[in-house]
């Protein structure tokens, strides 16, 4: 059976990360409840005829898909796999408010054409006159691990020597102003922000793109690979122990094995209970966190993912990810676990090439 | 009629959001689809509904169209003669 290699990485977030080799310049948010993506110049990588009909999802999508397959040299996917929990939200939105103003009537086909939750995939493969297996998963906290999954099985079982896959969501005012009637927001009371030791419910909301380029074989730009995958739709705190030793000993590997371990901690108090259990478990292991960085959305573990394979391709961890002081000399295994609302958690093994 | 004209122009590039685009970069005998504005398919439908939505226009025959949408000049004309709003 083949590895799967993470061969080239895009990323859109709310850091500005697009004139830097890493994180050297990245910043913890603490005084914003709502975190928007810094945008690139589309204007080098999209052609204007098409960029005047894109939302910011699709931009965002079209330019780290772009910077991944740059940097993997790949230029037709054996396969193209996205994730996202909304979809293209700000077109459903903009098309819905069509219909109640115009009285269901003068209804313009662009919004409509773009709201679906697949567009991103879409118009990536139509820039690149792809036409081989294009799939969009909707699975809430877990679509890029969903869609990870999926790619790894199509690299290791099915013999498809490239997969390109990538997790979007966007902010759009609407459904912003939902979730922040719904308490899933920080207030502003709440500040400042903090995603460790919060005694706030809700989170920081954000939005972003992350791609990775998948290969079957390494290369020179190979990042990590990755060993394994896990979903678990819903569980109690008291369960964390045990998917995860569950999922290592199926890798067979020890606690001791794992050389860092990145948490998606978010600071919502409510369910910070779970990662307390897997921090308490890796309690003699280095832990990362991104999410101070990242804003939490339904793909924002791409961050996470996007940051470890950094990390494990460098042998370097900046010091505004590590959560507690422990080091290691070699970090050969990385875990990344992630929840959301305590639903949707998932489990990544990467491994140093 | 050059009222129309430039309404015609702010309005299609709002709605097709034609962003380097000024009212001023478009001529009244411009051709708005092949080589002229370069729009598309998906840009005629935009303008039906523009037509149908701002002067009460409902083209049913696509090959009205072909004509009508050749450029501002045409298109003016064609809403002077017959909108009802």
């Amino acid at each position: 059976m083949k590895g799967c290699y993470i061969n080239g990485m895009g990323m859109v977030s709310a850091q500005n990360l697009f004139e830097t080799d890493f994180l050297e310049t990245a910043v913890p948010y603490t005084t914003e409840n709502v975190l928007f993506a810094q945008q690139p110049s589309y204007k080098e990588l999209i052609p204007p005829a098409m960029i005047r009909r894109m939302a910011k999802g699709v931009k965002m999508g079209i330019y780290a898909s772009t910077k991944a397959l740059n940097e993997a040299g790949m230029e037709n996917p054996g396969a193209i796999i996205t994730g996202t929990g909304m979809g293209c939200v700000e077109d459903s939105e903009k098309f819905l408010k069509t219909i109640l103003d115009n009285n269901e009537a003068f209804l313009t086909p662009t919004s409509f054409i773009q709201s679906t939750h697949n567009t991103v995939g879409a118009q990536i493969a139509l820039g690149l006159q792809c036409k081989s297996y294009n799939f969009t998963y909707v699975n809430g906290a877990v679509s890029l691990e969903t869609a990870l999954m999926d790619a790894k099985m199509q690299i290791e079982c099915d013999g498809v020597a490239s997969v390109l896959v990538g997790g979007i969501d966007e902010i759009a005012a609407h459904t912003l102003s939902l979730y922040k009637l719904a308490n899933i927001i920080k207030t502003e009371e709440d500040k400042p922000y903090s995603v460790i030791n919060s005694d706030s419910k809700g989170i920081v909301f954000s939005e972003g793109a992350s791609f990775f380029a998948l290969e079957d074989s390494q290369k020179a730009t190979t990042y990590a690979q990755i060993v394994d995958v896990a979903l678990r739709n819903a569980m109690t705190s008291n369960q964390v122990t045990s998917f995860i030793t569950n999922f290592l000993a199926a890798n067979k590997l020890e606690l001791s094995q794992i050389d860092a371990v990145v948490l998606g901690n978010n600071g919502d108090v409510d369910y910070d209970d779970y990662y307390e259990a897997a921090a308490a478990l890796f309690s003699e292991t280095p832990q990362w966190y991104y999410k101070h960085l990242s804003g939490e959305y339904n793909t924002a573990s791409g961050f996470g993912l996007w940051m470890a394979a950094h990390c494990i391709k460098k042998q370097q961890v900046p010091s505004v990810v590590k959560k507690n002081s422990l080091e290691r000399e070699l970090y050969q295994k990385v875990l990344i676990y992630n929840q959301c609302r305590g639903k949707d958690h998932s489990l990544i093994l990467l491994q140093k090439c | 009629m050059d009222a129309l004209k430039q309404e015609l122009k702010s309005k299609i590039i709002e709605v097709l959001n034609l962003e380097d685009v000024t009212v001023a970069d478009i001529n009244d005998d411009d051709a708005l689809f092949g080589d002229g504005l370069g729009l598309d398919s998906i840009d005629a439908l935009e303008l039906i509904v523009l037509m149908d939505k701002n002067y009460g226009i409902k083209l049913t025959d696509p090959k009205e169209g072909k004509t009508i949408f050749q450029s501002i000049a045409t298109m003016a004309a064609y809403i002077d003669a017959n909108r009802t709003k």
